[in-house]
């Protein structure tokens, strides 16, 4: 019994090892062929040969990575607070404050949730088009700055909270906000993580939208950079591939950081929600 | 003095809720409304030339043979995409619970490339597939098998795309199994092995239907998500989007070339109808599915 159960947890193991191989090879082999110098890419050997700076330099200094990098990390970085703000703000309004209405309001939020960012796209344009946020960074960051999905989610977490909580900050004088600030928010935390990764990461790896609010150069993320660049680029592989290893690498830093709450964060949408 | 309480309590309630309020109204449910509102235009920048048109892009919409292609493509993603990625997922989540050790280590390497931006996983995995210098035939032919063209060929290109696609959702799937597999209350197992049961028939009495509504969660997601499938599709193939002879093409990409390269905004929103009227459709059987009790 005890040998056939160390052959199974041997198998699997293996099994599971194959598999990792497998998730991992596209990262290792964008990151040694980012080392490359042009003439070895074509030589399918796993390690460069002479392993070289070069295309790394090229990426950041010739192209407008840098710029790239810059308004990534500002779109992110400002969709993410306004979210945890609103969607939090809006969420604890729903759960744990009585007014008229307060079912509707809520189903309103949530059926956004079916429409499809192809259809919302159209109308963004048109509407870019006559404001004059095409190209600009309101532009970029209007879609994103309210989710529904946070205010859903939020809702769910401050509903679990017990009443007495929050009716002894009333009684200590505390305003409406002052409760939810002082009170609700610090009880939220795990949530407030969860949604801060997943807003940002999504804001960092969105495509669609970014793609038609760009027109120039200077105002692309990094997504959009480098899908344009690659075409522009078309054979140069190592720059190619020096481009997205410095796009996956803040991501994988972020989530290697925080793998926790991003994992509790999708546990929570499926299995819970 | 109570009805001032609640007046204060309401007060309170629509501050807080002015701002959430007007975005949701402004920048998700009008838009909504004006591409329903558009479909039914011939749409021009300059607005004298605007005009109302009904139902003709409805009507367009049966007869455009690269709609049908779009729409048949989604159909192949999603009967390709869905079962192999909840299969392995349920494979390696189960695999994950038996390992001896190694499980959050693994777990990790598996969900990685899910937060990766998929523009950066489609170059890279275009460049390991490429039919001439391609990483993917270097290790097929160790095996004796001859170069493929992958995505270069009409009949390869779909399911090589749907791969890359699999390759990235799966480490979701096996985050979203392992949970529903812990949820699965220890005592049903052991009172199904003291009446005699083991190996497939727990599964098949216990692990399978517990497990029912995270399954009906990841098709749902997983068939929402095929639907607008476009980054991987863009970049996979991206001197030849949605190619070769259109066998990639899909909804999201169609609606994108219409509206944005094309400039027919009034035919495109009518795409985005259609692509609406689906996901309404998935969501629905969904709440229908979900709704249905497990029994043991």
């Amino acid at each position: 019994m005890k040998a056939k159960n160390r052959l199974t947890g041997f198998l699997v193991l293996l099994f599971l090892l194959l598999g990792s191989g497998v998730m991992v090879l596209p990262f290792l082999w964008m990151v040694l062929t980012s080392f490359k110098p042009f003439p070895e890419l074509f030589e399918l050997r796993f390690l460069p040969r002479e392993p070289t700076w070069a295309n790394y330099q090229t990426v950041l200094w010739e192209t407008g990575f840098l710029r790239w990098f810059g308004n990534s990390l500002l779109v992110a970085s400002l969709t993410t607070l306004s979210v945890l703000f609103f969607d939090s703000l809006a969420g604890y309004t729903l759960a744990r404050l009585r007014f008229p209405g307060k079912n509707l309001i809520f189903i309103l939020i949530l059926s956004t949730l079916m429409v499809p960012t192809e259809m919302l796209v159209i109308p963004w344009y048109v509407m870019s088009a006559e404001k004059g946020w095409i190209n600009t960074y309101w532009g970029l960051l209007f879609p994103g700055l309210i989710t529904a999905f946070g205010v859903f989610l939020m809702r769910q977490f401050f509903e679990t909270l017990p009443q007495d909580l929050f009716d002894a900050g009333r009684m200590d004088g505390l305003s409406e906000f002052g409760v939810f600030w002082r009170i609700g928010l610090p009880l939220v935390r795990p949530a407030l993580a969860a949604l801060g990764i997943f807003t940002f990461l999504g804001n960092w790896n969105a495509f669609l939208w970014p793609l038609i609010v760009v027109q120039t150069p200077e105002m692309r993320t990094i997504p959009v950079g480098i899908a344009l660049f690659s075409g522009e680029a078309g054979t140069a592989w190592n720059l190619i591939m020096a481009a997205s290893s410095l796009a996956v690498l803040p991501v994988l830093l972020v989530f290697f950081f925080f793998q926790r709450q991003i994992i509790e964060g999708v546990v929570l949408t499926g299995v819970k929600g | 003095m109570r009805l001032t309480l609640a007046w204060r309590e309401a007060l309170w309630a629509f501050a807080f809720l002015a701002i959430p309020l007007a975005f949701f109204l402004y920048f998700r449910i009008l838009p909504a409304f004006q591409a329903l509102w558009l479909s039914l235009y011939e749409w021009h920048a300059d607005p004298s030339q605007r005009h109302f048109v009904g139902l003709e892009h409805y009507a367009r919409l049966l007869e455009d043979p690269l709609l049908r292609r779009a729409l048949w493509n989604t159909l192949l993603y999603t009967l390709l995409g869905i079962p192999s990625q909840i299969a392995l997922g349920l494979v390696i989540a189960l695999l994950l619970q038996w390992t001896p050790f190694g499980r959050d280590f693994f777990r990790a390497i598996y969900f990685a490339p899910y937060v990766t931006p998929a523009v950066a996983v489609a170059w890279v995995w275009s460049w390991m597939l490429s039919p001439h210098f391609g990483l993917v035939n270097e290790l097929l032919a160790l095996l004796g098998i001859p170069p493929q063209p992958f995505l270069q060929s009409p009949n390869q290109a779909l399911p090589t795309v749907t791969w890359v696609v699999v390759w990235q959702n799966l480490g979701f799937q096996v985050v979203l199994f392992l949970a529903g597999l812990e949820s699965i209350p220890r005592q049903y197992y052991e009172a199904a092995r003291i009446d005699g049961a083991e190996g497939w028939r727990l599964f098949r009495h216990i692990t399978w239907p517990l497990l029912n509504p995270v399954l009906v969660f990841s098709v749902v997601i997983g068939t929402i998500g095929y639907l607008q499938l476009f980054t991987q599709v863009v970049n996979l193939n991206f001197t030849d989007q949605g190619g070769p002879l259109n066998s990639t093409l899909t909804l999201a990409l169609y609606i994108y070339q219409l509206a944005f390269l094309r400039f027919q905004l009034g035919y495109a929103a009518t795409v985005t109808v259609l692509l609406f009227a689906l996901i309404l459709l998935v969501t629905l059987v969904q709440l229908k599915l979900l709704t249905r009790r497990v029994e043991l």
